[in-house]
């Protein structure tokens, strides 16, 4: 016992208590190490996400077209300013955090309590963004079809270029196709909800509609030009988009195909590249999991703040906490914005 | 303890970082739309101008983010040390690594016999 008694005095300083490492205190430093570990997550993810839209570099989706939907606006072609205005919504909470941040300091209980709120409310509406984002991203708008090697076929019009919805290509056959369950087949044989069109349907709807073309999804590059079966007008090289084919190669593609695909799924999607939609899904649903756990602690945090249980102790470092916290979801989004629809 | 130094309030910064942030998102989604062509043309290092400058853009928006909002402005040089090299290094090994291989599989893809694309 005698032997743990220390005489020095600059050892009773260090180890005497009281002390902070890097001029931190624990629960803050303890968030830090979690928001490091939690980042490099995040780079992993979308690391991968860069590792396999470099490997299917000339096939993947382009964001413009997918993403193109507005509140209130039907058929309007409204790229990416819905996922601005979801961005300057996560960023502004950003901003009533620190405020309330900023008044816990000036022990300001009735401040810090608004401006918790405010932020609250402003997670809810980036859930709520985003919630109808990904509705749009399922349901799809045009629809397309998959060939037996898996990639996918989508329809435009011949005098203008521009997409045609299924349900424009597609005509009624009045052909019986019953959907697969398990009391009519094995036990376990089963299959998902069908397709509003038959494979059938489309193809046919196609030979009898002389204005349709397919496009692919590859992304046109002008050395693509002289290939087989590349329209010769339709595709130019004054912006990005997928390569049209002529009406004879557009058949030949067709009879190649053997799935309807209408939306997103984690299986197939109509926008093209199958990892795409299973990497939209991950890395934004796992951004939208954080903002979710954020919006908790902070409805526990303002009601501590209103029941004054930091006003007791004197601090609002627990506010300075679940901040961090908040502000790092933000910083993920920043990124996340990036690179699913700006690059 | 807590109150060792007087708290000075910096709500004035805070809305002039908000207001940075929100020119610099404003910029992004205007290139993101109209999409200059001698940016969106121009390689560099296998990527287009456009989408180096979006990359650019993001960094500055996360430095602004880090440091005036979650303060690490005013931390100690060793805590902001040890929070930021270990994530700069490691993702730019990461990210060089995987682009690299993802770039590799695509060549592999693109020049083997096997028709993978039909």
């Amino acid at each position: 016992m005698g032997a743990t008694v220390t005489t020095a005095n600059s050892e009773g300083k260090i180890w005497g208590g009281g002390n902070e490492p890097m001029g931190i205190n624990y629960g803050k430093m303890m968030m830090w190490f979690f928001i490091v570990s939690d980042a490099l997550t995040f780079s992993g993810f979308l690391a991968a996400y860069g590792f396999s839209r470099y490997k299917f570099i000339e096939t993947w989706p382009l964001a413009d077209e997918v993403f193109s939907h507005f509140p209130f606006m039907h058929g309007v072609d409204a790229p990416m300013y819905y996922v601005a205005l979801m961005t300057f919504i996560l960023i502004f909470s950003s901003v009533t955090m620190v405020l309330a941040v900023d008044a816990g300091h000036q022990m300001k209980k009735q401040k810090v309590a608004i401006y918790m709120f405010l932020t609250i409310i402003g997670g809810g509406i980036f859930l709520g963004s985003q919630a109808w984002e990904w509705k749009n991203f399922i349901k799809g708008e045009y629809g397309a079809v998959e060939t037996k090697g898996g990639s996918i076929l989508q329809f435009v019009d011949a005098t203008t270029g521009k997409r045609v919805k299924l349900s424009d290509v597609a005509i009624p056959l009045h052909e019986e196709r019953e959907q697969l369950s398990r009391n009519k087949g094995f036990w376990f044989s089963s299959e998902s909800t069908l397709p509003a069109y038959s494979v059938n349907e489309v193809v046919e709807g196609f030979k009898s509609k002389p204005n349709l073309l397919v496009r692919t999804e590859a992304t046109y590059h002008p050395n693509m030009a002289k290939n087989v079966g590349v329209h010769p007008e339709l595709n130019n090289s004054t912006h990005k988009h997928k390569t049209i084919l002529t009406r004879e190669e557009s058949l030949k593609r067709l009879s190649e195909v053997h799935y309807v695909v209408e939306g997103a799924n984690l299986i197939r999607n109509e926008y093209g590249q199958k990892l795409f939609a299973n990497f939209f899904f991950f890395i934004t649903g796992f951004h939208g999991f954080h903002v979710f756990t954020g919006v908790l602690i902070n409805i526990l945090i303002f009601f501590n703040v209103v029941l004054g249980t930091y006003e007791k102790r004197r601090s609002y470092e627990m506010v300075e906490k679940v901040g961090l916290y908040w502000h790092f979801v933000d910083l993920v989004w920043v990124f996340v914005f990036t690179f699913f629809y700006l690059v | 303890m807590a109150h060792a130094h007087e708290y000075v309030s910096n709500t004035k910064r805070i809305w002039k970082v908000f207001i940075l942030l929100s020119v610099v998102t404003i910029v992004e989604v205007a290139f993101g739309i109209y999409k200059p062509a001698i940016l969106h043309d121009t390689l560099f290092l296998q990527m287009n101008l456009l989408n180096w400058l979006f990359i650019a853009l993001t960094i500055y928006k996360a430095y602004y983010i880090v440091w005036a909002f979650m303060h690490l402005e005013g931390e100690k040089s060793n805590l902001r040390w040890s929070i930021v090299a270990p994530l700069v290094f490691l993702i730019i090994y990461l990210v060089f690594i995987l682009l690299v291989e993802g770039n590799y599989v695509f060549d592999v893809f693109k020049s083997s016999q096997i028709k993978w694309n039909f």
